[in-house]
């Protein structure tokens, strides 16, 4: 008998192996281990993580997986280091709620931490209470789409980024929602990635921070209530097209924060009710197209250190300042665009006032000088300045001047 | 005391003045929504005028009804009432038409064509200066003999706080722009009602600025709710003074 049971186990083992070459299934149960079941599988594998809570953390992968969870399982992190680290091409991550990292800035404690790897699909998942929720660094063609990212920390200096990539390329991070983390999305030396309808709020820093990330492009992404707004340096070759940058509210908050950016393209985002909707220094050479602002303390606030820019056909409404600047000297192109606070005359019908417009009017220079000032707007004395000043120019820059004003906002819905 | 504030509605309501006033605002606020593409722009615009006219006509209006019911007043006088409610009855048959005439005539262009909540405060805001300058006007109207001079001691006051008031905080903060200067311009602005008035339309309108400024005492005192009590507080407190201290004046007056 003995003889026999040996063949027949041999034939056993080597029906398993022709399975595995064929990328088994592999399913998980609570109380599992994840990562004995991720070094016993093959690459090629998946694995199915059923539902559950499992209290592991530190785990980590260097083959080609498929990790996929049924009905969100729970990996608890135990307040301890990473959750999962990866070294690996074309693995996926889908479905699992990855909560209670570590908080430490020692090993920058993520939910899922990337390292040297290559198109990988982290899709789906729900990240609670993370320190960095998904960390990336030295990698390239990766699918970051639809997870949800919540940390709910009180202070910025408790909490790591969203997202956070340094040193990646040819990416794809898009409809994640993130809150509650220091940064939003953060991206440092990452290049040729595509940001597409994130829905970043409520971080304590920036919702977007990004530095030496050339040929990035960000769209339909909304931005809102983020302790600081958005803020970008040192970057070239940047396509920024219909985001919103809402409510950033405070006295170093920004709608979009531009230092030293070039060579880019923002077309038509809205800027809504932010404290200040663009600051820009150190910037040349970027379009800025068919944008609206509304609601903002100043729409835009534009540097003397910045040249070759071009406004056009932009609608600026209700803000309380459209314009400031810090000099007198002027480098930038504003044409076309609607002012709602513009008082011309069109005599000739072409939709273009025949009066020029001064988008910087005196009490926003003596506001910026003089913070407290700003309590006299509106007031009876100061129109009467302001009018006054529109009419002989003193300390405005009189070269600041959009010389073809429209009649009538853009339809930018 | 009812049936004095009565008859005194009766006789203002008579002048005609209450109507041409009202169809005056509801004219201003009519052309304005007609202009203005949206709810804020019309709001700013009323705003601008309201600031202005509304403590104007309170003041004059106030003065030149006083005096011409001075005779009235006299008659009052002498019979067994008291003179508290000779007194209040003008003094709020003057505030009620005012503020009637505010609330159907910006009111009724708001109920037509919409309104958010800042317009409620531009009607909240215009009562309650109405009150204050009626109160003022009073006060100078007790104070004097002479109805010219009542008046010119009205328009000086609206002078003051709408114009003069301002330039001189304006040269205070340019003076001293050295200083930490966040409680010093807060306690100023609380010196006036037209400011108050105007600071909590600012609220509403240009909070997005407000929240700009770098102090945390101002941070804290627009984001909350205390900085909208302790400026409608404050206001509250410049409706009541004049009108107390033209009670007292009054009271003591020799006719």
């Amino acid at each position: 008998m003995g003889p026999y049971i040996r063949i027949f186990c041999f034939s056993l083992i080597g029906l398993l192996a022709a399975v595995e070459g064929h990328s088994a299934v592999i399913r998980l149960v609570p109380g599992q281990s994840i990562q004995s079941a991720v070094d016993k599988a093959s690459p090629g594998d998946t694995l199915q993580i059923t539902a559950g809570v499992y209290k592991q953390s530190g785990i980590v992968i260097r083959k080609s997986l498929t990790l996929i969870g049924e009905g969100y399982p729970v990996l608890d992190g135990n307040m301890e280091g990473n959750v999962l680290i990866i070294a690996a091409e074309n693995l996926t991550i889908q479905g699992l709620k990855i909560i209670n990292t570590g908080k430490s800035n020692m090993d920058d404690s993520a939910a899922i931490k990337f390292f040297d790897s290559k198109n990988c699909v982290i899709k789906d998942n729900i990240l609670e209470n993370t320190f960095f929720g998904l960390h990336f660094s030295n990698s390239s063609g990766m699918t970051i789409t639809g997870n949800q990212i919540h940390a709910n920390a009180i202070r910025e200096f408790e909490v790591g980024n969203g997202i956070h990539l340094w040193k990646c390329k040819n990416s794809l991070i898009s409809k994640n929602k993130v809150s509650g983390h220091r940064d939003g999305i953060y991206l440092e030396f990452v290049t040729k990635t595509k940001a597409e309808e994130n829905y970043v709020e409520k971080n304590m820093r920036y919702g977007l921070h990004f530095m030496f990330s050339h040929d990035n492009s960000y769209i339909r992404n909304t931005f809102k209530n983020n302790g600081a707004g958005v803020a970008v340096m040192y970057t070239k070759n940047v396509l920024m097209k219909e985001n919103r940058f809402e409510e950033n509210w405070g006295s170093s908050a920004y709608g979009i924060l531009l230092k030293d950016i070039s060579d880019s393209e923002v077309i038509g985002n809205v800027f809504l009710k932010n404290t200040v909707g663009i600051y820009m220094e150190g910037s040349s050479r970027i379009q800025f197209t068919g944008n609206t602002f509304r609601e903002n303390g100043w729409a835009l606030k534009l540097m003397a250190s910045c040249d070759q820019n071009t406004f056009r056909a932009n609608n600026f409404t209700q803000n309380t300042f459209d314009m400031s600047s810090n000099g007198s000297v002027v480098l930038n192109t504003i044409t076309e665009n609607y002012w709602d606070k513009y008082e011309g005359y069109d005599l000739d019908k072409d939709m273009i006032g025949d009066v020029p417009y001064r988008p910087i009017n005196l009490y926003s220079v003596i506001v910026e000088k003089i913070p407290a000032a700003v309590m006299l707007w509106r007031s009876f004395m100061v129109t009467l300045l302001d009018r006054m000043e529109k009419i002989l120019p003193t300390m405005t820059p009189d070269q600041m001047i959009d010389q073809s004003p429209k009649m009538r906002p853009y339809d930018y819905g | 005391m009812l049936k004095l504030l009565k008859y005194a509605l009766y006789d203002i309501l008579k002048s005609r003045f209450a109507l041409i006033y009202t169809v005056f605002l509801a004219l201003v606020a009519i052309s304005i929504y007609q202009v203005s593409d949206d709810l804020s722009k019309v709001s700013l615009s009323l705003m601008n005028i309201m600031i202005m006219i509304v403590p104007l006509i309170s003041a004059v209006f106030a003065t030149t009804h006083f005096y011409n019911n001075l005779e009235f007043i006299e008659l009052m006088l002498a019979q067994p009432v008291k003179r508290s409610q000779v007194f209040l009855s003008q003094l709020f048959a003057v505030i009620i038409m005012l503020s009637l005439s505010i609330l159907i005539g910006f009111g009724l262009p708001m109920m037509l064509w919409g309104a958010d909540s800042s317009l409620i405060t531009l009607l909240a805001v215009g009562i309650i200066l109405s009150a204050v300058f009626t109160g003022f006007a009073f006060l100078a109207s007790v104070m004097t003999r002479d109805k010219a001079k009542a008046i010119g001691i009205s328009l000086g006051l609206w002078i003051y706080f709408s114009l003069v008031y301002d330039g001189f905080v304006l040269y205070f903060i340019y003076s001293f722009a050295d200083y930490p200067l966040e409680k010093a311009t807060l306690a100023l602005v609380m010196l006036n009602p037209v400011d108050l008035g105007r600071i909590l339309m600012l609220m509403q309108l240009d909070i997005s600025a407000l929240m700009g400024y770098t102090g945390a005492f101002f941070q804290k005192f627009f984001s909350s709710s205390m900085g909208l009590l302790i400026a409608g507080g404050t206001l509250m407190v410049w409706m009541l003074f004049p009108n107390f201290f033209a009670l007292r004046v009054f009271r003591k007056r020799d006719f």
